[in-house]
């Protein structure tokens, strides 16, 4: 959010126009938007998710789906000791966060679609996801999106209405819990803290290793 | 035409015998409508390069339903990810596609640079793309002679095999690692090349037009191998592109697009005189062909590079400890595979917020439903074969 109003976002030529066409399709359910490295990332209203992939099949010419997915933007549980050097767990905030294009929600599915027919275009869309955990499907429109969706379902729990039929993807049928969710723990490094405590030596070709620059 | 007749005993009565062959269908069809038969390919079969159990419901021999159980190989890379710092994802990404590791660090390590706003030197990215495009090699020369073996010739995947020795000798040579090469670094590569390198590549390239020439002779013209796959497992384009099949299987329809050329720039791609090759069928057969072109291309662009490689340094200046500014970057690369493609969500530590991986066998296995449907059961393994996917690919 910060980097999206720090600057007015820019837009490759091909970006804008998909930007346009959209604009034109879905008026006020765009809630957000911003550029990433000259792509549009559009947000958009949860009851306009299957519409807004309609437009983009039919009226911005993305026939390609690339993926489905969604992000938990809950700050991951602290493991480990702060400031003992170990950094093998990465720090991250501490408080929910909101990424390109903005956010309300603590879940958000991202997706991205593509078009095979004019080259360099393509959309990225978010949209929020509230407490009833529940989207709209886009099977209906990119037959692709069956299988992200039953991911998406079970790793981050969210169910999609109008999907033929929602099981697990990956994990075995009776798994209970979510893995990507942020407050479902990693086992394996709760248990045993990644031993890479000493390992904070630089990288070969580093600021201070003028050997391996040449 | 009764119907009634016991099993068995045909009627007494004298009939033409277009009525028998009728009578026989319909008896026929008696028999099978009486339950459908459930059939298990895998997890552990030659066809797939892992384990996927694929559940086939079949009316006599031909395929009614098709569905792929994956997950056998799922290990949450994703997951992982979140508890690993920049340098160390690239070991885990390493193992997504095995037969070509290193295309798949490339799109990683381009989202973490963009991010942190640090180019790789020019002689670093001309090393990239040609071992990326040496690993593409490497791949598409295993696919062509293992192609034959699903289809009864056993003879092209000894040569597929010892060919591509050739190539992952030198990716050793340069990397250390066979499959799992771990070599890119944020900013640029490991290390420059080994000595004699040029002149060893070169041998070598020769040696791959040499044997796709023989592919060509042993495989594409060869009648029975083409019997098995013309016009076997048709994926129509637009269909195709909206189930997100990429790579040579869309290309494979008539799909005219290669993000090494139609996508955001990457690697020198656009230094390079090249061709986009397809193929209007989208069959099993026209697979194979875009594949055995695209290891050919695949060569020239090596020689070209080869020819052009800047000197300089191999990395960039980067920070001690690689911290990624906040903000969020989408790589996709054209990978031997498909489309690879990494969403990195960045808040400025050691490591990712969260990747989403995007692979290319996913979505290329997730069109097998509705291909599958209605093909008859030999035809499956070279369906399978043809769509060339690896299940690390698919599991992540």
């Amino acid at each position: 959010m910060s980097e999206a109003t720090a600057e007015a976002p820019t837009w490759s030529e091909t970006g804008s126009d998909s930007l346009a066409r959209l604009d034109a399709e879905l008026g006020d359910a765009i809630v957000d938007r911003a550029a990433m490295a000259g792509d549009p990332v559009v947000r958009v209203a949860p009851d306009a998710w299957r519409r807004a992939a309609i437009a983009c099949k039919e009226v911005v010419g993305c026939d390609y789906l690339s993926f489905v997915s969604a992000v938990d933007w809950m700050p991951a549980p602290i493991i480990g000791d702060e400031g003992s050097g170990d950094t093998s767990t990465p720090a991250q905030p501490r408080e929910q966060t909101v990424g390109l294009a903005g956010g309300s929600t603590r879940f958000q599915l991202l997706a991205c679609v593509e078009s095979t027919r004019s080259p360099f275009r393509r959309v990225i869309l978010k949209c929020d996801v509230d407490d009833a955990m529940r989207a709209e499907s886009w099977v209906a429109v990119y037959p692709g999106a069956d299988w992200h969706e039953r991911e998406t379902w079970e790793m981050f729990g969210i169910a999609f209405d109008g999907h033929p039929s929602l099981r697990h993807l990956y994990l075995p049928a009776e798994f209970e819990g979510n893995p990507l969710r942020k407050d479902f723990p990693l086992l394996a490094r709760e248990v045993k803290p990644w031993p890479g405590l000493v390992d904070v030596e630089g990288m070969p070709g580093g600021a201070d290793d003028e050997e391996a620059a040449e | 035409m009764t119907t009634t007749q016991p099993p068995g005993g045909l009627p007494e009565v004298e009939i033409d015998p277009a009525a028998l062959r009728q009578l026989a269908d319909a008896r026929m069809n008696i028999e099978l409508d009486t339950g459908d038969m459930i059939l298990n390919l895998g997890p552990q079969h030659p066809a797939t390069h892992g384990t996927l159990r694929l559940v086939v419901r079949l009316d006599g021999e031909r395929v009614i339903a098709a569905d792929p159980i994956i997950g056998y190989m799922h290990r949450g890379y994703e997951k992982l990810a979140e508890y690993r710092t920049y340098p160390q994802i690239t070991t885990l990404i390493n193992r997504i596609d095995w037969l070509s590791s290193f295309a798949n660090e490339v799109p990683f390590i381009h989202a973490a640079e963009r991010l942190m706003e640090i180019e790789a030197p020019p002689r670093a990215e001309y090393i990239r793309t040609i071992l990326t495009e040496l690993s593409r090699i490497a791949t598409f020369l295993l696919f062509l002679g293992e192609m034959g073996l699903q289809v009864g010739a056993i003879t092209p995947a000894f040569y597929g095999f010892r060919d591509r020795e050739y190539v992952l000798n030198l990716i050793e040579a340069v990397t250390g690692g066979r499959f799992h090469p771990n070599f890119n670094r944020i900013g640029g590569l490991k290390d420059d090349l080994p000595w004699g390198f040029i002149a060893e590549c070169r041998t070598v390239m020769a040696k791959v037009m040499e044997s796709c020439d023989e592919f060509e002779d042993l495989v594409v013209g060869n009648p029975i191998f083409q019997q098995r796959t013309r016009s076997i497992g048709i994926i129509p384009a637009a269909l195709g592109a909206s189930y997100g099949v990429s790579g040579s299987n869309l290309r494979a329809s008539g799909v005219d697009w290669d993000l090494r050329r139609d996508g955001p720039p990457y690697l020198v791609y656009g230094d390079l005189d090249w061709k986009v090759w397809t193929h209007p069928d989208g069959d099993s057969f026209s697979r194979y062909w875009v594949r055995l072109q695209e290891t050919r291309e695949s060569a020239r662009m090596i020689l070209q590079m080869l020819d052009a490689l800047p000197a300089g340094p191999v990395m960039a200046k980067v920070p001690r400890i690689i911290k990624v500014p906040e903000g969020e970057a989408f790589v996709n690369t054209e990978n031997p595979l498909g489309e690879m493609a990494y969403y990195v969500v960045s808040k400025g530590a050691t490591g990712p917020f969260r990747v989403k991986i995007r692979s290319a066998s996913f979505s290329n296995v997730s069109i097998l439903p509705w291909l599958l449907r209605g093909c008859y059961v030999p035809d499956v393994v070279t369906i399978l074969a043809s769509l060339y996917f690896i299940l690390g690919d698919i599991d992540r």
